[in-house]
């Protein structure tokens, strides 16, 4: 037992001597993963956070709110999250709001949120039927979820092959990873492959995924007319090395976001090329004005979190924008609860479920051509369905699409359906219009 | 001086056999509950509850199971994350395919599910040993993986392969403090806990301690090694699968089979060696350490560094930690093959010669 009383007084000691309560600053907490299989992917987007949040501060604030930003390594371990989440929650007068970045930890936080009152924001990736706040108050997939990825992939396909109604006797296969994260989208392709009559395919890759012969044989075999690629990490470069292999052109494959960032290519460099990916609003964005500021205000006063190369990159924007959006949020919410003033998570909450972000607050905010206005409300917590494709270049991502904007008739059913099917399983009541209001 | 029997006579076959015989245990046993029981949760504040005290009991009762099986019974097992994950997808299943089906009983069925998988795959081992079986059961963990993964049914259609739970009731008391399912936890532990010590001893234990010393001469005084065998791993699989049950129900919410997957079953087995193979006591020390030292690990080395006026940064505090537990796990390996609980059973004896040892 001796051992035991040990650790759990070094736990207590360790808590107790951070728990100090500061109400003036405003607390955002952080569970990247710096370390682990998936580091390359997740150290760039936590860098893009941490740097954002000291942009806000070293530009005075959320409206003279400092905000204190600590981090919690997860390892992307759904266990070791929860334990970060547990640990962060409290501190610093309590948490505005957290950023999984994982959908296992997505999916354990969504159970424990309500509890606490703080609000989760998953943009562009967790559950795709959370974008329904009437059943998902606390949850906030902003910009973006993975059916509106995979309905944007099928569109941008459609157009290259002149309509969507040519995809019909079309063979598209979707390569994922086996996880919930992979088989998100399987439920929208399979709508869209009845609406339009493609034939979908679907060729699981076991995680990490650096095994794949055996799926890019059935590729090869098959011989599919466009390759989705669902993959993360080191699959991604797996699965593109191995489309090289089999000599399946790139110019035909097409990831999510997850799969389109500078670490998924640069070891392939040419042998991508030509590779597409959908972007989430924002693709590499070095010359945006936010990036500029960034590199005035932190990283030439000595205090960039990451390597100076890398911001601007794929992945640090799509940090930099999760962190605006967080700022946002508080911002929208102190105008309901005063100007100047330290928010609760609950108050926060408000504050991202009214966002009203018009193109005139994202130009002040440096975010002018990276992304297009957003504005959520109560039955629609994700408030913006468009994005984009870019396509890798040897060198880098460029854009090779226009704004494409998913197809809410497909979307829309599919959200509320499935939303449902959670709030019978939950015996969960939709929230009432007065509580929508509120 | 004060830990010594000297003058503690059994007069009966019952005090004789009973788990504690020593009088000093029995009062320390009864202190320990007490503090878990009512200290515990006057004192620990909701961190503690969640983070710490809830995956370590449920740790506990996991690292319990596999002790039946690997310390006791010597069949080493590398598929306890495979027995977790059915005994959580089971209770699962239950707890919402049976409508007003209660919490305890789902659990119970979950852990039952997971023992007829841990007989289906213990019966390798009546064929291949040591290694060799490890190799086996790895079979397990993958057949569940894939099970949890591909088959649909299990995790009720959801499209994404998640599953979660709510509502927890217990007897018509919401468990949805942490204090509620710290002492949920705890009662189920305590129960199991209880039995697992018992069987240890008894008539089948000994069975088990046979098979596992030699099982060529077991089987000549006349044990049955199939019986034997496969009546550890089901002992052992129940208590894990309620384990796993307990993690997907009252620690996670919600789960994906990637919570259940090979590192679980690794970490299951360096507790029990750790703790010590083939003692109760063991799986709590081995608990412990893989639970909690590196959360403590992780939260004092910022400390330490903000003491000498050292920044260090996420990656770095995590590289730490793996480094310095993994050094640690040498270290005691070192220093005690046998495990924490021979360290444990060592301090006893010095104790009792305490203060005049010879």
């Amino acid at each position: 037992m001796k051992l035991r009383t040990i650790a759990l007084a070094t736990c207590l000691a360790a808590v107790g001597v951070t728990a100090f309560a500061q109400a003036k600053e405003q607390f955002f907490p952080g569970l990247p993963y710096r370390t682990g299989p998936y580091a390359p992917n997740g150290v760039p987007w936590a860098n893009g956070y941490a740097d954002y949040l000291k942009l806000v501060n070293a530009q005075g604030g959320i409206n003279g709110v400092k905000i204190i930003y600590e981090e919690c390594e997860t390892g992307y371990d759904t266990a070791r999250g929860v334990e970060c989440y547990e640990r962060l929650k409290g501190k610093h007068g309590g948490a505005t709001v957290f950023q999984p970045l994982s959908t296992g930890i997505t999916f354990a936080l969504t159970e424990k949120a309500p509890g606490d009152k703080i609000p989760l924001i998953t943009a562009g990736y967790g559950r795709s039927e959370s974008q329904d706040g009437t059943i998902f108050k606390w949850n906030f997939p902003l910009a973006g979820t993975y059916w509106l990825a995979a309905d944007a992939l099928v569109q941008q396909i459609g157009k290259k092959e002149g309509g969507l109604d040519k995809l019909k006797g079309k063979k598209i296969a979707l390569v994922y990873h086996d996880s919930p994260y992979g088989k998100e989208p399987i439920a929208l392709l399979q709508e869209r492959s009845k609406q339009l009559g493609f034939d979908l395919q679907l060729l699981p890759v076991t995680a990490p995924g650096v095994e794949q012969k055996a799926t890019w044989l059935q590729v090869r075999q098959a011989k599919p007319d466009y390759v989705l690629l669902w993959g993360w990490g080191v699959m991604n470069s797996t699965a593109i090395k191995e489309a090289q292999a089999t000599g399946y052109p790139r110019e035909k494959m097409y990831g999510v976001w997850w799969s389109g960032a500078e670490p998924d290519v640069k070891d392939v460099g040419d042998g991508a090329k030509g590779y597409n990916a959908v972007t989430m609003q924002h693709g590499a964005e070095p010359g945006s004005k936010v990036v500029a500021d960034i590199l005035k205000n932190v990283h030439d006063k000595g205090q960039g979190t990451g390597p100076r190369e890398e911001v601007g990159q794929v992945l640090y924007m799509r940090g930099a924008m999760s962190a605006m959006l967080a700022v946002e949020g508080v911002k929208r919410a102190q105008e309901r609860y005063g100007k100047g003033k330290w928010v609760s998570g609950e108050q926060a909450r408000w504050g991202y479920e009214n966002l009203a972000l018009d193109q005139k607050k994202l130009d002040a905010l440096g975010f002018a051509g990276v992304m297009r206005p957003i504005s959520t409300s109560c039955a629609d917590h994700m408030g913006s369905n468009w994005a984009r494709v870019h396509t890798w270049d040897g060198k880098k991502w460029n854009f090779s699409s226009d704004w494409l904007q998913a197809d809410e008739q497909i979307l829309k059913p599919l959200v509320k359906s499935t939303a449902a099917k959670y709030a019978a399983d939950k015996k969960l009541t939709p929230r009432t219009p007065a509580d929508c209001n509120s | 001086m004060f830990y010594r029997e000297n003058g503690q006579y059994k007069t009966s076959y019952r005090a004789d056999q009973q788990i504690f015989p020593i009088s000093q245990d029995r009062i320390a046993i009864a202190l320990i509950l007490a503090f878990a029981f009512l200290a515990v949760p006057m004192l620990a504040s909701d961190y503690l509850f969640r983070a710490i005290l809830i995956p370590f009991l449920i740790f506990s009762l996991a690292a319990i199971g596999v002790n039946i099986l690997v310390g006791y019974c010597g069949q080493i097992s590398l598929g306890s994350g495979a027995f977790m994950a059915v005994g959580a997808y089971g209770a699962y299943n239950f707890f919402v395919r049976v409508p007003g089906m209660p919490l305890i009983p789902s659990l119970i069925l979950g852990g039952l599910c997971a023992t007829a998988f841990g007989i289906l795959f213990g019966l390798p081992s009546l064929r291949v040993k040591g290694l060799y079986l490890a190799v086996a059961t790895l079979a397990a963990q993958f057949f569940a993986d894939w099970m949890f993964l591909r088959v649909k049914w299990f995790t009720n259609d959801s499209p994404s392969g998640s599953v979660s739970v709510s509502n927890l009731q217990v007897f018509g008391l919401p468990v949805e403090t942490p204090m509620a399912k710290y002492l949920l936890c705890l009662s189920i532990l305590v129960v199991i806990g209880l039995l697992a010590k018992n069987l240890v001893r008894s008539a089948i234990g000994r069975e088990w301690m046979a098979i596992r010393d030699m099982d060529v001469a077991a089987a000549v005084i006349g044990i049955r090694p199939m019986y034997a065998k496969l009546s550890a791993f089901a002992v052992s699989s129940f208590i894990v699968g309620v384990a796993g049950a307990l993690w997907g129900f009252v620690y996670l919410g919600a789960w994906e089979p990637a919570a259940f997957s090979v590192d679980q079953s690794f970490r299951l087995l360096f507790m029990v060696i750790i703790g010590g193979m083939g003692s109760i006591m063991g799986s709590f020390f081995g608990a412990a350490f893989i639970v909690i030292l590196p959360i403590a690990l992780n939260q004092a080395l910022p400390l330490l560094g903000n003491l000498v006026g050292l920044e260090i940064s996420t990656a770095g505090i995590s590289h730490a930690e793996l480094m310095i537990f993994g050094a640690l796990i040498v270290w005691f390996l070192i220093v005690e093959p046998h495990g924490l609980a021979k360290l444990w059973s060592i301090g006893k004896q010095k104790l009792r010669l305490w203060p005049f040892p010879h």
